[in-house]
């Protein structure tokens, strides 16, 4: 299944946020959405799933998703949305609760969701208790249940020490290894972006519009390999020195407003 | 050379240690310090009482306080008074209440509910019920009815505006969530919404609690034989100050039981804070 942004603009009133957005999340592919504060990304994000009517175009989907997909279209959020009265276990679940499912059968996937994300020791524990780390990986095993055939991921690492950082970019790439899993990845971390990513589309400031798109000319296994750390390292700096102007002239913005 | 990073040894006229600056500001109450002191209120209290500084007509000793109560309660007339309280304050509470909980959610999800209700509560709201008590009695007669009306009216508006800001209280990353997983809205209300504003509500509870009690109190002075209210007011009429603080003292209790309950309500439901 694929993710189609189809000329997406979105004013807030008077405020133009995002201007004639277009691009393709394909099937199994990772693309990274970056540019300076303020441009879009995470509006572009919840139009792509459907948490926002655009202004105009569209977000579209081409072809069927995975037959045992129960949310082909599924969130990772920055700020984890968990739910805090509930349980690991509960929480994992809680998008199944709804769906025509047995009880043996949701349990194996909540069992297989825990497992993916190294949880099963902790199926008892209340958000409050886990660490932000443990928490997003809480937030990715519920989205692992549904199977998605997409995931949305809003920043989400961003509210995480570098050190966890670090380690859920690890399971990241672990979990994208196969290909079954696409996604459509904000970040204003370029690191990330190059690691994780296929391609990276690159908005400019407010209104967002696409300066380029960028594709990352190595598989993730091999980005994981010392050799690929000066290629990286290029890439970062030739999409940063694409948005550091804007980025300096969106931070100016935030200060006079 | 030592490394200055581990040498601590080496001290002379300027070494100080730093000022514990962090004092303060993380007031803990301690578990008997409220009881020790309410003993200590109580001992001065009868005290004066004992040795006639304090005239009994206007301030009966907390002994003859708890004669009074005794004798309440050995008459049977405590009970009788209690019940008559209690039951109003039951079914009032309870409509009220529920009524509350209904509109309240009602205007925390729906667009015309909260047009239309939080108008008419802000305008009702502010009015206090118990000058409704003449007014309900026309509509109702003069038996249980308007007094319940009055305590369910009080509890009702208490409890409608704590509930939708509960509900408007729920963070609205985790509505986004659930429906970002085409979870329905059936669901979301109970599974989300819900216990998101149960805090507020249980909140809401402790100050319908106390308005129940106060409406129940002037609506049986105003026009009642029996209930805890005709009974202070009778006992002030006849100047039998230890009956009428008798009648404090057990509104008193009602009121810390009621608290506990609502304590015991939030450790249960609440456990996951």
């Amino acid at each position: 299944m694929d993710l189609i942004a189809n000329h997406i603009s979105h004013h807030f009133g008077d405020l133009a946020v995002l201007d004639d957005i277009s691009f393709t999340v394909g099937a199994g592919e990772v693309v990274a959405i970056v540019g300076p504060s303020g441009c879009g990304k995470s509006t572009l994000l919840s139009i792509l799933g459907g948490l926002l009517q655009p202004t105009s175009g569209a977000a579209e989907l081409r072809s069927a998703p995975p037959a045992d997909s129960l949310n082909p279209l599924t969130f990772v959020f920055q700020d984890f949305a968990l739910l805090p009265w509930a349980t690991v276990e509960e929480n994992v679940e809680f998008p199944l609760l709804h769906a025509r499912l047995s009880a043996a059968q949701r349990r194996a996937l909540v069992e297989d969701a825990l497992r993916r994300t190294g949880l099963t020791d902790f199926r008892q524990t209340y958000p409050k208790q886990l660490s932000g780390g443990m928490r997003q990986r809480v937030g990715i095993s519920r989205a692992l249940s549904v199977k998605p055939a997409i995931l949305l991921m809003d920043e989400p690492l961003s509210a995480l020490d570098s050190q966890t950082r670090e380690l859920l970019m690890e399971d990241f790439v672990r979990l994208l290894a196969d290909g079954g899993m696409g996604a459509a990845y904000v970040t204003h971390n370029l690191e990330e972006a190059a690691r994780l990513a296929d391609r990276i589309v690159v908005l400019s400031r407010r209104p967002g519009r696409i300066r380029e798109v960028v594709t990352v000319p190595m598989t993730r296994a091999e980005r994981g390999e010392g050799a690929a750390r000066e290629k990286l390292l290029a890439l970062q700096n030739q999409i940063w020195s694409l948005i550091r102007n804007e980025a300096i002239d969106a931070e100016r913005e935030v200060q006079h407003a | 050379m030592l490394d200055r990073a581990t040498d601590i040894s080496a001290k002379d006229d300027t070494t100080r240690r730093v000022r514990f600056r962090g004092a303060g500001f993380v007031p803990a109450s301690s578990r008997f310090g409220g009881w020790i002191a309410l003993a200590i209120v109580i001992a001065i209290w009868q005290a004066a009482g004992s040795t006639g500084l304090v005239n009994p007509l206007f301030l009966p000793a907390p002994s003859a306080i708890v004669r009074a109560i005794y004798q309440l309660a050995m008459s049977g007339a405590l009970w009788q008074h209690l019940s008559a309280s209690l039951l109003r304050i039951g079914v009032g509470w309870l409509l009220g209440t529920a009524a509350g909980i209904a509109v309240g959610f009602a205007i925390g999800l729906s667009r015309l509910a909260r047009s239309v209700g939080i108008t008419f509560i802000s305008a009702l709201f502010p009015i206090p019920k118990i000058a409704l008590l003449p007014l309900l009695i026309l509509w109702l007669g003069i038996g249980e009815e308007p007094k319940i009306a009055t305590i369910a009216l009080g509890v009702f508006f208490s409890t409608a505006i704590s509930v939708y800001s509960g509900v408007d209280a729920v963070p609205r990353n985790l509505i986004r969530m659930a429906q970002s997983f085409n979870v329905p809205f059936a669901t979301i209300v109970r599974k989300v919404v819900w216990p998101g504003a149960l805090p507020a509500i249980l909140a809401g509870f402790r100050i319908t609690a106390s308005v129940a009690l106060l409406l129940v109190v002037s609506a049986e002075m105003i026009g009642a034989q029996y209930g805890i209210g005709a009974f202070v007011l009778q006992a002030g009429n006849l100047m039998q100050t230890d009956q009428l603080l008798a009648g404090v003292v057990i509104l008193s209790v009602f009121g810390l039981v009621v608290g506990k309950v609502i304590n015991l309500l939030e450790t249960r439901l609440l456990h996951w804070r």
